[in-house]
């Protein structure tokens, strides 16, 4: 039974996610824009971007990433399903897992998908392309882990969204070092696996241990 | 319990005065509630049995919302406990099954239709997949309506549609917060006799509402009320 619930609400998410459009292109579109203006910016010297570039990408897909994260339970909150989805016995902690790597799939893998195409852009080399596919890949299911808690702990606040990301922002600086320190690793064809068991070694921790907490920060919201 | 600045005291009365036995469905024993430090009820017990109606009755803000929540373990009371079947709701294997609870917000999806939040909420409660969804709405007179998007609907049809639960689910105790709110006379009617039935077929109800619900025999009334110091 569980299973088959589970599987209710994943389809659901997606679903949603197509419904709504225009929630589902903000993210990517906020990133292609912020990237896309970087060589206006700062010059189209290739060395220079090529120098800024995993920097840029990276702190565009943790900024779009937190435009979407309250997505994840402001709208159940706000309507009452996260109270039933409460009430209904199935383990929220699940229930949190399975939003959460749906609210991944239709808003953080996209700007994956489309990163090839921004790191040309910022004449990337493929060396260092592959490093921030790998860094992107194991870094931000960390966002979404982690935003989720963020956005459990403030769903019931009013502005709980400036909040959120003043409260988040912290938490997300040693991803970013970690990542970018790989990806300059790779351009100067240095091992990068250190950087990458460090950040997948986070990833587990926050797989393990996010939606237990999340569960626990909905249970206090609703209080 | 915690001790509250004397702004002003509630106090909860029972007419009549409940006794906790053994046929208790639910019971309460003791729940203090405070809310921004002031207390909402204090010592509050209840208890409810197979076949009763308990209609809480009360101004705005004395409490009513606030004790369903903690009744159904949505909230956690300053002191007290509350038990299904003379085991904690917490701890109470079967208590999500047997419970519907239909709170102020009527948890429907406003971008999906009524069957879809229907059937979804169906499936998080363990329901079997019934056919009969589509009869049911028509019943409630949202025949032609299942289709589309539930922001669609007025008010009184999304209350419609989200009452509907109570034809879906089987389950013994229903938890209703205002369910006649933005309803037409007839749909009213329609959900007090399937209230009255369901009392009859041994399942116990507890509901708010402002609107009398006298066509009731056997229902009983728990009056909440706060008084200024």
């Amino acid at each position: 039974m569980v299973v088959s619930t589970l599987n209710a609400v994943f389809k659901r998410e997606l679903v949603l996610a197509f419904r709504q459009k225009s929630e589902l292109l903000q993210p990517v579109m906020f990133f292609i824009l912020v990237i896309s203006l970087f060589p206006l910016g700062v010059g189209p010297g290739p060395e220079t971007l090529q120098k800024i570039g995993p920097g840029v990408i990276w702190v565009a897909a943790l900024l779009s990433a937190l435009f979407g994260l309250e997505r994840i339970f402001r709208d159940d909150f706000a309507d009452g399903t996260l109270e039933q989805q409460m009430l209904s016995g199935i383990p929220l902690s699940l229930v949190v897992l399975l939003k959460v790597a749906a609210h991944w799939l239709v808003s953080i893998l996209p700007l994956i998908v489309v990163s090839p195409l921004l790191s040309l852009f910022l004449n990337l080399t493929s060396a260092m392309y592959t490093a921030l596919l790998a860094t992107l890949l194991l870094g931000t299911p960390l966002l979404s882990l982690l935003g989720a808690i963020g956005v459990a702990l403030t769903v019931g606040v009013r502005k709980g969204s400036v909040l959120l990301s003043l409260m988040l922002l912290p938490f997300f600086v040693p991803l970013l070092i970690f990542a970018t320190a790989a990806v300059e690793a790779a351009a100067l064809q240095l091992p990068y696996n250190g950087q990458l068991a460090l950040l997948g070694a986070l990833f587990l921790l926050a797989l393990a241990l996010s939606p237990v907490a999340t569960a626990y920060a909905l249970k206090v919201s609703q209080n | 319990m915690r001790s509250c600045p004397g702004l002003c005291y509630y106090s909860a009365q029972f007419f009549p005065n409940y006794q906790v036995h053994k046929l208790a469905l639910l019971d309460a024993n003791n729940l203090t509630c405070c809310k921004s430090d002031r207390v909402l009820f204090q010592q509050l017990s209840l208890s409810l049995d197979v076949g009763d109606i308990l209609h809480l009755q009360g101004p705005n803000g004395a409490g009513k919302t606030s004790l369903l929540r903690i009744l159904v373990g949505l909230s956690q009371p300053q002191s007290g406990c509350v038990n299904y079947q003379h085991t904690s709701i917490e701890q109470s294997n079967d208590f999500a099954q047997q419970l519907i609870y239909i709170g102020h917000k009527p948890a429907l999806n406003p971008a999906l239709t009524a069957i879809e939040n229907l059937t979804y909420w169906a499936q998080m409660h363990g329901v079997s997949l019934l056919s009969d969804i589509w009869q049911i709405l028509s019943d409630l007179g949202l025949a032609g309506l299942e289709d589309i998007p539930v922001s669609q609907l007025s008010a009184g049809q999304q209350r419609r549609v989200a009452l509907a639960r109570l034809w879906i689910k089987p389950a013994k105790l229903w938890v209703l917060d205002e369910p006649f709110t933005a309803l037409d006379v007839n749909a009213i009617d329609m959900v007090q006799q399937k209230m009255q039935r369901h009392a009859q077929q041994g399942g116990a109800v507890i509901l708010t509402s402002h609107q009398p619900v006298d066509m009731m025999h056997n229902i009983k009334v728990l009056i909440m009320e706060y008084q200024w110091l």
